[in-house]
This record gives C-alpha cells, structure tokens and sequence, in this order.
C-alpha cells in the first residue's frame, strides 16, 4: 500500500490510459449525476444530490429570524452557509465537527450563494444553508453548491439565478473535466468553478479555486471546459425542480 | 383554461420591463422570474405565483399568531414569518385603565389580528380593533404553506363561503398560513381534510369544483349515519 503511494507521488502512477481516465471517462465528460428535491420534511427547502460518488444533503432554512439576535442586519438578510463532512464520509474515518478544510469552504460557498439570493428582501433575518457530506469521492464542495442551490429554490427563496458548480484537474498534463479522487489527490492541479446561471446563459463567477500549477493558456481551456460542464449541470437543477412540482400535478388530473 | 407552466428563479419572462409585476424581477431592461413558481403571463403583466416561501407581513393581513411574550407596554406575537409582530397594549380592546398586559394574554394564547404598520425595519405592529380580531380559547388551528392560503380563501372568498354555508362552522383564514375553524367537531375535520386537499393540490384547476363535490359527500356520509 504504502510503495503504491509513493508510485503514485513519483508519478508513476498512470491517470490517463489509451486517452481514457481511470473511469473510462472522456476528459470532458462529467460524472453521472442524481438529484432529488424536497427529501427533508423538516426544513423549507431540501435537496439530495450524487455526483459520481459523492453523496451530499443540502436543507435550507428561511428567511426566519436570526438567533443570536446581535448578528441580524438592518438592511439585508444575512447567509449562513455550514459545509460539514460527515465522519464515515471519507475512508480515515474524519474527526467530527468543523475544521480548518470545512470552514473556508463554508466561506467561499456562501460567497458563491450570496452572488445569486435577494438579500436586500428581507432585512434583519437570515437564510440558512446546510450541506452535509454523507460520501466524498473530490469536487464535495462543487457537488454541494449545486445540491444548495437546488435546495434555495425548493424553499422558495427568491434568487436572481442559479448557481451551478464543477471542478476541473490537470492530471498527466493533460485538463479534465469533474475529477474524481485518484485525478484529485495524484493530479497536478485543481481548479473548482461556480457560475451564476441566469436564463441558460452564464453570468458571472461566483467562485474560483485553484490548487497546483497550470499555465495561462490551459486555465482558459479549464475556464472554457467548466462552462460547458456548469451547463450541463445546470440543465439537470432544472429538470429536477421541475419534476418534482410536474408529478404532482399529473396525479392530480389522474384522479379526476 | 390553460395550465400554468412552471418557472425557475432567472427564466426570462418579457423584454418590456413595464409588464413586470410580482414576482419578478427587471435587469438591464428584461424581466426575470425571482422565486419558484407558476407563470401568469397576459399583453399587460407578467407576475410569478409562488409555489412555496415564508410568509411575509404586508398592512391589512388579517394573521393568527402566538403570544410569546408579555412586556409592560403590549404583546409579542409570533406570526409564522421571519419577523415578530408586537401588539401595543392600546391596540387591545379588552385592555382597561387598571389591568397590566398579563391580565388579557398570557404567553401561549393564541390570537387573530391585523397589521396595521410596518416599518423599514421592518417592525410589525399589530391590532386588535377589528370585527375580525379575537382572542383564539376554543376550536382548531390548522396550519399550511402561506403561499397557498389565496387558494382556501378562493376567488372573492367562495371557499370559505363553501364551508360556512355547508356545514355552517366558523373559520378565519390567517393570511400567514394558520386557520382557525371552529364548529362541531366532525364538521370541523371535514374541513380540515379539505384544506389539506386544497394546500396540496393548489396549483392546479377546478379545485373549488371537486372541494364542492368532496364536502358535499362527506356531509351526505355523516348525515346517512
């Protein structure tokens, strides 16, 4: 185990293999994706999303007020974002609780969040966003950006757009598009992206990471291939909304 | 009539942003949608109707709240929205020279009032000094999705003219998803299922038609027995 490691970090290890990844995926080829809304009875707005491996719930609640009251604003409704990994998410078993990892990652998706939710709506209260991941297999943070923003609008929270979120890696200097583990933790770079996507056009970006090296010219090819990705992903926020209020109203006119 | 379709936050919806109406939002001169939701597009107006959300406090709602808590000067109300209502002591009919607050509500009473102001704070100022206003000491709370409470109430109120004039109970539909209904107690639940039916069937047409015709029967049953 240990000597296969270090093959690895010697770079021995082959990610691409006759122009395929380890998965047998294209490099522009994103990994299936499950999305169901509504699964929490609980909270205002739910969503529970697969994206390749990874396994994540997202519930969101409010507008409601805040608690403790000092951190309401006046003028805007202030986000709460909470990424949290779930202990057996991982295969070393992770220590509960928040940590360095999960807290900037809190920040930047609530950043991202905040680029699309009307604050200015609701002053004083606040909107509260949890993610948890139940299984990660890298790009958690991607998966549970896009699982959020299913689960803001399923709580009815009005929003200017969407927010759809993919990664994409350097792997055997070659870029891919939504790495899986072994492309994340032997690559040479990685990069997650969010879009703001409003009317089937990207807008803005909500957020940008970058760990690794690439040059100029292949972060604009990343820029490019992670587009292509957020549409697609995009495209499958909407038709599971969409499924979810559809059904019901054909049980409806079934029974008439 | 045509059916709804179904909007999510962003969709465009008209490139005349002097159609805009609720629900929507306008950007560089085009009109979005800002909330999930059914589309209600005609020449003159575009307007989403939500299909879930908070309910959020506007002057004239008639709402039924929780009393939380009791202050020297009046009441605060907890009315199912992201933002507490207060009642001044003044606001309160029953409220004479001599008597305190906690005399008239206690924490846990359940009340029926109206907003009658909210600030830019977004403060909630409540009254009583309507016909409609009561203090809640018997019948039932039903609670449901505020953003279907205009479907209880029905087009110019004729679902709850239904359930007055079938099976003769009173009810108060608080515009903040709670209802209050009260009546025998069999006729009660029978109302209480409606509303349920009502709330999870809301966007769709001919309700008040098949509400009718589901009263109407479960009144016949509870008569045959």
């Amino acid at each position: 185990m240990v000597s296969e490691d270090l093959n690895r970090l010697s770079g021995d290890i082959q990610l691409i293999v006759d122009g395929k990844r380890l998965d047998g995926r294209g490099f522009d080829e994103l990994r299936p994706i499950n999305i169901k809304v509504g699964v929490l009875k609980r909270a205002d707005g739910s969503c529970y999303l697969e994206m390749g491996k990874n396994k994540v719930v997202a519930a969101v609640y409010g507008p409601r007020e805040v608690h403790p009251r000092h951190l309401a604003d006046p003028v805007k409704a202030v986000v709460r974002y909470r990424y949290s990994m779930a202990p057996f998410s991982v295969e070393e078993r992770k220590r509960p609780g928040p940590d360095r990892r999960s807290i900037e990652i809190s920040k930047v998706s609530r950043e991202a969040i905040e680029a699309v939710v009307m604050k200015e709506l609701f002053p004083r209260s606040g909107i509260d966003v949890f993610v948890e991941v139940l299984q990660a297999d890298a790009g958690t943070r991607t998966a549970c950006l896009n699982a959020a923003s299913v689960a803001l609008v399923d709580a009815g929270v009005p929003m200017r757009g969407l927010i759809s979120s993919v990664a994409v890696a350097k792997v055997d200097d070659v870029l891919v598009l939504d790495p899986m583990k072994e492309e994340d933790n032997y690559g040479q770079a990685d990069i997650p992206f969010a879009f703001f996507i409003r009317n089937d056009k990207i807008e803005s970006i909500a957020l940008l990471q970058m760990d690794g090296r690439v040059s100029r010219d292949e972060f604009k090819e990343a820029l490019e291939m992670a587009k292509r990705g957020a549409m697609e992903i995009y495209q499958m926020q909407k038709e599971a909304i969409k499924a979810e209020y559809m059904i019901e109203s054909e049980e409806v006119n079934s029974d008439e | 009539m045509m059916t709804r379709p179904i909007v999510l936050p962003g969709e465009l919806l008209a490139s005349n942003p002097k159609v805009a109406g609720a629900g929507t939002y306008v950007d560089k001169g085009k009109v979005y949608a800002k909330f999930l939701g059914l589309l209600d597009k005609s020449e003159t107006s575009v307007r989403v109707i939500p299909l879930k959300g908070r309910y959020i406090p506007s002057v004239g709602d008639v709402v039924i709240g929780i009393v939380r808590e009791v202050t020297s000067n009046g009441w605060a109300v907890d009315i199912n929205s992201p933002y507490q209502g207060f009642l001044p002591a003044a606001e309160n009919p029953e409220m004479r020279p001599n008597r305190k607050p906690n005399d008239i509500l206690e924490i846990g009473d359940i009340i029926i009032a109206k907003v009658v102001n909210i600030d830019p704070k977004m403060k909630v100022t409540l009254t009583m000094k309507d016909r409609m206003c009561r203090a809640v000491r018997f019948g039932r709370i039903v609670p449901i999705n505020p953003a279907r409470v205009p479907r209880v109430i029905g087009k110019g109120g004729s679902m709850i003219k239904l359930f007055k004039t079938e099976l003769g109970v009173q009810i108060i539909v608080g515009k903040n998803g709670l209802i209050w209904i009260s009546g025998d107690r069999r006729k009660v639940n029978i109302v209480e299922e409606a509303i349920y039916i009502i709330e999870s069937e809301a966007h769709t047409e001919g309700l008040t038609d098949r509400i009718t015709e589901f009263v109407k029967r479960r009144k016949g049953e509870l008569n045959g027995q």
